[in-house]
């Protein structure tokens, strides 16, 4: 389970001063779910869930996941969460197999049991092929394949995906939405960041709209089309981000 | 910190950095082939330019001795020399290199020698240029040949034995053991090489493992693991400082066998001869135990190396702008080599505490059989101060946010 309370990050620029990336983020995601996190470019998505996998540390507020709280065991959290985004590559000089295993062997597996897992993951993603071929010369499904293996290694209970379906092509892109739903249906708690409405609709039990940093509503795709009597989640995300007053991101330094 | 952790973080970034041909540039190859192509190439080169320069018989020029032909002919006569005639711009060859020295002989230079009243006889010549500086020995030997000649004449002709002249021989006889030789020698360029080598061999892998990844988005996907940022800090660290160490272990090791292959083809060269005895025993050699101390001494001044690169790489965004910040750097390293390498410059406690040039002194003394215990002590404290403060900057600037995640 995840449970954002209050997060918040500001970062300090020298130009543009104090910038609020993410103010007061609550919302709860529940195991065997998908929640999405929908937003414009730069709305404040990326923060949150590098804030969630302890990648930065909250200004103020706090979030538990998979029972554990971010700031206080940050390292007990990352054991525990399996992060995924189109900005967590391979190194290229590694073959996916030694991929795979660095990353088991950081998270405490023994030989024996990273054995086990990777031939297993390499069964269900189809990996034999390729598992022993330097991760350089990967096709982006190859490589997209590789890192799902790579979050899965230590079984997480809890995946987060920061826009994992960026700059892919369709079929490659199917396979990850696939791979996500999976993901749902073994139990584990989804966070899905894109601003991709289709995905959302395909995929997300909740979703939560995020706007210059703050989230505006959260619901079901069904309760948000009831509440503003529109169908096309388009339109919704358009009239939820319109209907609040933009707050400058930008305080005075 | 965790041992495992890091041992794990290590040996993936050895592997990765061994697959690497541009590590394997840096780590390995040049450091190899750098004391070789020193010794042998340039060595070799500069060889065979002084041996082709001393095989040309000097063209020269007498300016008067009209009045002394019998000196001239014996000038012409030598086979060291080649007279040419006499120029008015003669200066002018002699800048222009057609030739390499010019003697004038005085009025009544012939005369005046068997009167014993001889004037001085002048060479000129051009300074600091190798064949000039030749025909000018060459003519100097001649006319000492001359003078000792009419000495010894005057000397005969008054009945009077040689030795007035000169009582008795001066001998010059080399008591310094080859291994002391070869430390004066090479005490100045190896801790030159040495510390250039440290710094390149760190440079390469320093970026890779900070910029490159982050430049790669292999960080980001690193920061996922549960590893703790000190045991990352200290695994990829450690792989820098492979490179560094690597790179000096293989540029002594490469020294070593220079040095010995280098003797055993002296000695093969030698071996037809009477000389080959001597010529093996004054052949310089390198103090294994200077060789060992440099080593120690090396060591902090690796780890600092790493971690001032380690730290500044970090700090940038892609691997382009690293090597924008770490270039430069090269240059502090080089002045305080530089200035380690200029004869007169000693070793106290006031140089002991400057990075680099510390190490390029001491390392000079040690190879050279010179061992200031108190100095060594100072140099090696202060450059493991000097290397945790800046290990402690790495750690500290991979914890920080703004840093890991500048884009």
């Amino acid at each position: 389970m995840i449970e954002a309370l209050a997060l918040t990050k500001r970062f300090r620029d020298k130009k543009r001063g104090e910038i609020r990336a993410a103010e007061a983020i609550t919302f709860r995601a529940e195991p065997g779910q998908i929640y999405g996190l929908l937003g414009a470019n730069g709305a404040g998505k990326t923060t949150t869930l590098r804030m969630l996998a302890t990648l930065l540390k909250p200004t103020s507020g706090t979030a538990t996941v998979a029972g554990f709280d971010v700031t206080r065991d940050p390292a007990k959290v990352r054991a525990h969460v399996g992060f995924l985004a189109a900005s967590t590559a391979l190194y290229g000089r590694l073959t996916a197999r030694e991929m795979i295993a660095y990353f088991g062997q950081l998270n405490g597996l023994s030989a024996a049991d990273l054995r086990a897992r990777i031939k297993r993951l390499a069964d269900d993603l189809d990996m034999h092929e390729f598992l022993d071929r330097r991760c350089e010369k990967f096709s982006t499904g190859m490589k997209q394949k590789t890192s799902i293996a790579r979050t899965l290694v230590h079984d997480p209970a809890v995946m987060i995906f920061d826009e994992p379906t960026l700059g892919l092509d369709v079929m490659t892109s199917r396979a990850i939405v696939k791979f996500v739903r999976e993901c749902r249906d073994r139990g584990k708690t989804v966070i899905y960041s894109t601003h991709i409405m289709s995905e959302v609709e395909k995929l997300c039990d909740t979703v939560g709209i995020i706007h210059d940093g703050r989230l505006l509503e959260e619901g079901t795709v069904a309760g948000l089309r009831a509440k503003h009597a529109e169908n096309d989640l388009e339109e919704i995300f358009v009239k939820v981000v319109s209907s609040v007053p933009s707050s400058p991101p930008v305080l005075q330094p | 910190m965790n041992h495992r952790h890091i041992l794990t973080v290590y040996l993936k970034e050895l592997k990765d950095s061994l697959r690497d041909r541009r590590t394997l540039l840096s780590m390995i190859i040049i450091p190899t082939l750098v004391m070789p192509g020193l010794m042998f190439g340039v060595g070799k080169i500069a060889t065979t330019v002084f041996s082709k320069a001393r095989q040309e018989v000097p063209r020269v020029m007498v300016l008067g001795g009209d009045d002394s032909p019998g000196v001239v002919t014996q000038l012409k006569a030598s086979k060291k020399l080649n007279v040419v005639a006499s120029v008015p711009d003669w200066r002018e060859q002699i800048s222009e290199k057609k030739v390499r020295g010019v003697v004038q002989l005085p009025d009544g230079f012939e005369a005046g020698l068997r009167a014993g009243k001889a004037e001085a006889v002048t060479i000129y010549n051009y300074e600091g240029e190798l064949k000039s500086g030749f025909a000018t020995s060459e003519l100097e030997k001649f006319f000492r040949d001359l003078r000792d000649r009419a000495v010894a004449d005057h000397l005969a002709a008054k009945s009077l034995p040689a030795t007035l002249v000169k009582p008795f021989d001066i001998n010059r006889q080399n008591v310094a053991p080859p291994e002391k030789v070869g430390g004066n020698l090479f005490g100045g360029i190896v801790p030159y090489i040495i510390v250039i080598l440290c710094f390149t061999g760190a440079m390469y892998p320093a970026m890779d493992l900070t910029a490159g990844e982050k430049e790669r988005g292999t960080m980001e996907t690193l920061l996922c693991s549960p590893v703790a940022r000190v045991d990352l800090v200290l695994g990829k660290f450690l792989m820098v400082l492979t490179g560094s160490l690597g790179a000096m272990i293989m540029s002594l090791g490469s020294l070593t066998i220079t040095a010995a292959l280098s003797g055993m083809i002296m000695t093969a060269g030698n071996s037809s001869g009477a000389m080959a005895k001597g010529a093996t025993s004054f052949m310089p050699m390198i103090d294994p135990a200077g060789i060992l101390g440099v080593i120690a001494m090396v060591f902090p001044v690796a780890v600092l190396f790493s971690a001032v690169i380690f730290t500044v790489a970090l700090f940038a965004k892609s691997f382009k702008e690293a090597q924008s910040y770490v270039g430069p750097m090269m240059i502090a390293v080089i002045m305080p080599a530089v200035v380690g390498m200029l004869p007169g410059i000693e070793l106290n406690a006031r140089l002991a505490l400057v990075p680099i040039l510390n190490l390029s002194l001491v390392c000079k003394e040690m190879l050279s059989g010179v061992w200031h215990w108190n100095y060594i002590a100072l140099i090696f404290g202060s450059s493991w101060v000097y290397a945790a403060v800046a290990l402690f900057l790495a750690v500290r600037m991979f914890n920080r946010e703004d840093v890991i995640f500048r884009s």
